[in-house]
Parts: structure tokens; sequence; C-alpha cells
């Protein structure tokens, strides 16, 4: 993975000392609230219900074995001993003092990480596909882009005060795991006729109370101008982005009133005149990236061995071999696979994990993975290069650490904002819906018949639970002054991806798991062989849903 | 069938301000030193009608849609007049006319604004201009070592923070990842790669 040189350590550190004097000058009444507020949110800090916020960046979602050390020890010694990793592949911490963030920052200095325009109207961390690297249907490994996006956004002068916050996610793969629809700017890698690779490039996608899903505004950008491009696109964005109304202020508001054409061809005109100026990428620049992102010393295996001791192992153990279904991933190499640490075990808010859990994380990422981690925007934990001989080791460490949940993919693997028990903005509790779904829908037989859903929750309009792209959607809703639920169906954040629809009338809390199942009964009853939710919902639609949820009791 | 006139409407709309309009304080920070400020910065609006005559005499930095205006009949007092763009004007209305003008100034109606960055950076990296860049408005201490990247070598601030406070923070970086007007290569021009 990537290294800090010289360079980057004393940019990271001066950010520290000059976010440290920052906390000073506005703890010394020197600074005023409304100054201090966007400087302490492009260093993480947000201030929430109940304490402040830190989030902390995890650049593309990797980190080694070291860094989920310190992140352990500052959950002890700052915080309450546990951290939470979130949508966009960051962790954070939900109790720190405002005090003593310049020291939980420079600890995270220490061993290349920060928490830096992590929030706030600025370029946030860029994300990718957990699988990079290591997945079957990947034509070029999107990292070594994600680094370079990552120092060009990186304090970028000019793009500090966006009209509103300015997220970029990149795909290298068929199967888009990175929702980069989802997103201001989604990029995907691609090969042109000619074998040259180069971006596909989407913009003005983003969730929130005005979901829209992005669209191409160029098929084939030259690998060369990437950082050209981006910096054009958010050019443009900055001087023409609405201002007067925050909710209208997203680029995806831009592009929709101007529409994806004229916003291309100024996009293009700006970009004319800076494409084969000091930003257009070196080819030194990107075999210098890539050399951070080298294959991992692989052994040797040969074709279909490690299968079959899978075989064996999963015969004699049904356990182990649900586990091996869900939550390991098909690797390119042979030998190896990846393996999801589910953090959503029943009764855990979705992300959560404790201090040893981190450890734990460390330690069998140390043994079985080269000692590296990711981050998935579902909120699970990846080690990406696991032997196939070693699965059933691991596997039985992973059940004692409470990462082994098989359910990857499933019902129950929900996304989940942190809702009402957190967030000020909450219209309702979204943790405890989630738990209450995890509780009724226990048998794990019925989840695996059911196979992939993804089902997502959001306290509010805002979305931080990607409900809009959740096969099946939860929406927290006021009515008067009481917590109701909105269920959505028909959303999806692949290659595919689409926005539910709301099947009608909202309900209270309780009436949730009983909903939830009458939805997944009309399923089953309709489902053809092989088909998942989502491929049910799109041939028979919205109605069929509809009247059992609704239909009255005789 | 004729419809009856409309009256006659006098002007095209006077440009409105975005939020506050720009102080001038009397002190401002000069490439990296305090010194007086030389200038007058008149106000958009107004209300009587200025023209070339009545034009007040000295250094003076003109609303961008003023200037426009008056350009042609200016032209023997370039060395004192500049202008200032508020957020909502883009460098380019500038543009290759920047060349005539000793100083240009950026509003930051709310320091949150950012649009004056990208002023700064295209009058500097796309338009060559090399006069004074002069942020007004709102902006804050902590935006200086980020308005100088992108081209500012003036600060008129008008908040209540001492400016010795202001260039120190000019110092917050020593380096950058991305090029900007104060630094043509980005880092991955300048690093060692091999
Ligand atoms: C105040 C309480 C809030 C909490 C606790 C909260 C929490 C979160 C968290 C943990 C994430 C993942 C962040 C990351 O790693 O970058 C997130 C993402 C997100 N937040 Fe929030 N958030 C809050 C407010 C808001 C507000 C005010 C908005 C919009 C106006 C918003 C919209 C979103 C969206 C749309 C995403 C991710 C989806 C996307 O990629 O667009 N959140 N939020
Ligand atoms: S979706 Fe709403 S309730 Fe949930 S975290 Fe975001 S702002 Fe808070």
């Amino acid at each position: 993975m990537y290294r800090y040189d010289e360079q980057d350590h004393k940019l990271v550190r001066e950010r520290v000392a000059q976010f440290r004097g920052q906390t000073e000058r506005y703890l010394a009444g020197e600074l005023k609230e409304e100054e201090f507020l966007p400087l302490r949110l492009q260093n993480g800090l947000y201030v929430q219900r109940l304490a402040p916020m830190l989030r902390i960046a995890v650049p593309y979602g990797l980190m080694n074995s070291t860094q989920v050390r310190r992140l352990a020890h500052i959950t002890r010694k700052y915080d309450k001993g546990y951290a939470h990793f979130t949508t966009r592949q960051n962790v954070q911490l939900n109790w720190p003092n405002l005090e003593d963030v310049p020291d939980i920052l420079a600890e995270l200095a220490e061993v290349e990480m920060h928490a830096v325009q992590t929030s706030g109207n600025c370029i946030r961390n860029t994300t990718t596909d957990q699988f990079a690297g290591v997945a079957q249907d990947e034509l070029i490994d999107p990292r070594p882009y994600c680094e370079l996006i990552r120092q060009w956004s990186t304090f970028h002068p000019e793009f500090a005060f966006l009209p509103r916050k300015f997220k970029i996610a990149v795909c290298g793969a068929k199967e888009d795991r990175a929702a980069i629809r989802a997103h201001d700017i989604g990029i995907q890698i691609v090969k042109n006729d000619q074998g040259e690779t180069g971006f596909e490039v989407l913009v003005g996608g983003g969730l929130g109370r005005t979901p829209i899903l992005g669209v191409t505004i160029r098929e084939f950008l030259p690998e060369a101008h990437l950082l050209s491009y981006l910096e054009a696109i958010v050019r443009v964005y900055n001087q023409l982005g609405r201002r007067d109304n925050k909710f209208k202020a997203r680029i995806k508001i831009l592009v929709k009133a101007m529409g994806a054409e004229e916003f291309a061809r100024r996009v293009e005109a700006e970009w004319e005149q800076i494409k084969d100026g000091a930003d257009q990428l070196t080819p030194e620049a990107i075999e210098w990236s890539k050399r951070f992102f080298p294959e991992p010393t692989y052994k040797a295996f040969s074709n279909g061995h490690g299968e079959a001791v899978l075989r064996d192992q999963a015969g004699e153990d049904k356990a182990f071999s649900r586990w091996l279904e869900r939550n390991t991933f098909p690797h390119r190499v042979n030998g190896y696979q990846s393996v999801t640490l589910s953090t959503k075990p029943t009764g855990i808010p979705p992300g959560d994990v404790t201090d040893r859990q981190l450890e734990a994380i460390a330690d069998l990422a140390d043994k079985y993975s080269f000692g590296e981690v990711r981050v998935t925007h579902e909120q699970n934990v990846v080690l990406a290069d696991v032997e196939q001989e070693k699965l059933f080791d691991l596997w039985q460490e992973a059940r004692k650490h409470g990462f082994a949940t098989p359910n990857i993919g499933t019902l129950t693997d929900m996304i989940c904002c942190p809702g009402g028990d957190y967030c000020s903005l909450a219209n309702a509790k979204s943790i405890p819906v989630a738990e209450a779904i995890q509780r009724k829908f226990d048998d794990l037989d019925y989840l695996y018949d059911l196979g992939d859903l993804d089902l997502n929750i959001s306290g509010c309009m805002n979305a931080c639970g990607h409900h809009h792209i959740g096969h099946i959607g939860i929406l927290g809703v006021d009515k008067k002054g009481e917590e109701f639920y909105q269920v959505q169906l028909g959303g999806s954040s692949n290659e595919k991806a689409s926005l539910g629809k709301v099947l009608g009338p909202s309900f209270s809390r309780d009436e949730m798991p009983e909903t939830i199942g009458k939805i997944l009964d009309v399923f089953v009853e309709n489902r053809q062989p092989e088909e998942f939710f989502i491929d049910t919902y799109n041939r028979i639609g919205l109605q069929p849903f509809k009247e059992r949820v609704y239909a009255k009791a005789s | 069938m004729q419809k009856p006139a409309k009256p006659s409407v006098k002007k095209p709309a006077v440009k409105q301000p975005i939020g506050e309009q720009p102080e001038n304080p009397a002190k401002l920070i000069l490439d990296g030193a305090i010194v007086d400020n030389q200038w007058n910065l008149l106000p958009l609006g107004g209300e009587e009608e200025i023209t070339a005559d009545n034009l007040a005499s000295g250094k003076l930095i003109l609303p961008l849609s003023l200037w426009l205006e008056l350009r042609e009949q200016l032209q023997d007092r370039k060395e004192e007049i500049g202008v200032w763009l508020d957020s909502d004007e883009t460098a380019d209305l500038v543009g290759e006319h920047a060349a005539e003008l000793p100083l240009i100034a950026a509003h930051f109606p709310l320091f949150t604004d950012g649009r004056a960055f990208t002023v700064g950076r295209l009058l500097r990296e796309r338009y060559g201009y090399t006069g004074e860049v002069r942020a007004v408005g709102s902006f804050i201490r902590d935006q200086l070592t980020y308005l100088k990247r992108c081209g500012f070598n003036a600060f008129a601030y008008q908040g209540d923070q001492p400016l010795e406070g202001l260039l120190e923070s000019m110092a917050d970086f020593s380096d950058s990842y991305q090029a900007a007007a104060d630094q043509p290569r980005p880092i991955f021009r300048r690093r060692a790669l091999a």
C-alpha cells in the first residue's frame, strides 16, 4: 500500500500543528464558533447530539495492521473503547473530547493517517472497490489512481470552500462495488479499442433528499488527464454551483438544472485550457503510484488444490460451509480467497467494533493476509489475500472474536446510519429497527434461501444509510412528533444502479419486522429459480408487494 | 391590435451585491508586510449615478460592472483604477483586460463562499496577471495560506484579529501536493519517482 515519504509526513504534521493552533484559538475565544466550524469539519470533527465525533480518513478503505492497532489504542485512550466503520470506508469515533483531538491527530500522523477533509464542503476521501487488486472481474487496479486523486485533492487550495461536500468513487471492475453512480464524480476505469487505459467519467450522482444517479459526461478520458479533468469539473462546480440554498448546492442539482450536455460542454471548455498543463500525469508518476500496490508474494498453488481441501472441510462442518459461502469472495490467484469479517451480528450497531476487535483484526491480517485490512462501504472488514488452506483456521479465530456471522450480502448485513441514537437531525432511530429485523430473521437457512439482498436504513432524508439504493430501503420519517418508517423497494447500487420507489404509507417501529416479512413472502412466492429479490422486483413491479403489505385484515 | 406602449425602462438593472459589501480597512497585508491601504473602494449601488467625470480622484477600486461601463473613458487614469469582483463574477469577465489593471480584488461576501479562490488562480495562471490580487470582504485568517496559493498577494482583512497573526498563518504549510499559482509543478513532477 501507499507509504508516506518525507513530504507527505511534513504536510500532515503541518496540518496537525495548524489545527492545534486553531483549536487553541477557538478555546481562547479568538476564533468564533462559526469560523471554527468549517475548520474543524475539514479536520474530521463534527459535533453531534451527544458529543463531538471524529471521522478518520481511510484512503480508499485501505489500512495496514499497524494503523488498525493505533486505532484500537486511540479508542481506548481517548474514547469509549469502540469505533465505527462508515459507509464511505472511514472510521468514526463517537466520544472524543474536543481538547484531545489535536493529540489524536498527532497520534494518527505517526502511523500515516489523518482526518483531513472527511467532513465539510470540500473534496472528501476517495472510495473504491474493497476487492481492488484481487477481484476476478477486475480490469485494472483502481488503487494507484485513487492515491493520485488523494494527493491531488488533499489540501487543495482552490476547493476547500465548495458549495457543498464532494465525493469521488473509482471502480476498476465489471461489477460496481463502489456505488460510483451515487457519487458526485464516479470514475469507471476502461480500456479503449487500442487497449489503452482510460476513464469513463460520471457526474452528478448523490443521495440525500434529492437522490439522483450520476450520468456519463465523457466516455473515454485518456489516463494522463485524470487530474486535469477532475480539476475542470470541480472548478466549474465551484464557480457555478448554488450557494444560496444548502439543499440545492450539490453538483447533482447544477448538472440537473443546466443539463448534462451543457455541463459537459463547460467542463470540456475548461479542460481544454488546462489539459496539457502541469496536471497532466506523466507515465513516471503513474508507474510510481502503481509500485505502491505490488502483487503480494503469493505462494504458487496448483489449480483446484485449495478448493478440494475446502470441499472436505465444508462437507464435515455445516457452519463453516455457510460462512464459506457467504463471507468469502473468489480471488484471481489460485489457492487464495478474500474474506469479509462481518461487523453485523444481531444486536450490535452495524459497523461498530471494540478496541479488542480492532486488535484482533490487526492480528488476523498479520497472520493471514499480508498485514492488510480493507473497510467496505457496507461497513464490514475485508482480508483480501487469504490462502484457501488457512480459511478454516481463520474462520475459527474470527468466530471467537465475533466476526464470523455468516450473513454477508444477506438481509441482515444491513447498512444503517447512526440515526436518532446519535444524530440530532434524525426523524427516527435506525439502529433499533435494524436490530428488530435481525432478530426476526435469524434463521440462517431462510436468509440463505433469500440470497443476496441489500437492506439499507436511514433515520432521515439525508440518507447517510443509503436507503435509496437498497433493494429494500427504510427511511425514518416524523409523523406528528412520532417516529415512523417509510419503505422503498427496488433500489440498487451496482452498475445497474437504480433508486427505490416508495411502497406507500409509513409504519410504526413495531410494525416494521412484520412488514419486511410480508415483502419477503411476496418475493418467495413469486421468485423464479435463481432469482434474487431485485430480479423478482424488476420483473413483477411494486404492485404485488403493495397489495400484500396494505391488505386489510380479513 | 397595438398594445399600449410600456413605460420606458431607464437603465439595465444595476447588479445587486451578494451579501454585505466589502469594507476598506486602513491597513492591510501586501506581499507579506503590514502596510497602509493606498486605495479607496467604491461599493456597488449608491444613490447618484457615477460617471467618468464625477468619479473621485486618487486610487480607486471600482465594482466590475461600473468599470466595464467606464473603462474606455478612464484610459488616462489606468494607473489608479482597480476593480473588484463580487463573488458571482468570474475571472473571465476581466479576462484579457486584466493587464490594464494595477489591482484586481475578489470579494468574500461570506468567508465560506469560496468562488474567489478560483478567481485568483485564473487571473494568475490563465490570464498571466502580475498586478496586485487582493482579497476583500469576510475572509478569515485561516484562509490566507490557501489564498496565497491561489495567487492572492494582498489581504484587506476586516475581521477583529491582529494582522500579525494573519502573517504567521501564511507559513502554515511549507509544501503542497498540487500545482497552483505559487507552484507550477504538482508534487508528482517534483518527487524523485525512481
Ligand atoms: C448530523 C448528523 C449526521 C450524522 C451522524 C451523519 C453520519 C454520517 C456518516 C457516518 C456517514 C458516512 C461518512 C463518511 O465516512 O464519509 C454519512 C454519510 C452521508 N451523509 Fe451524513 N451524517 C449526518 C448529517 C448529514 C447531513 C446533514 C446530510 C445531508 C444534508 C448527510 C448526508 C449524508 C450522505 C448523503 C452520506 C453518504 C451518502 C453519499 O455518499 O452521498 N448527513 N453520514
Ligand atoms: S440519515 Fe439522518 S438520521 Fe441518519 S445519520 Fe444521516 S442525518 Fe442522521
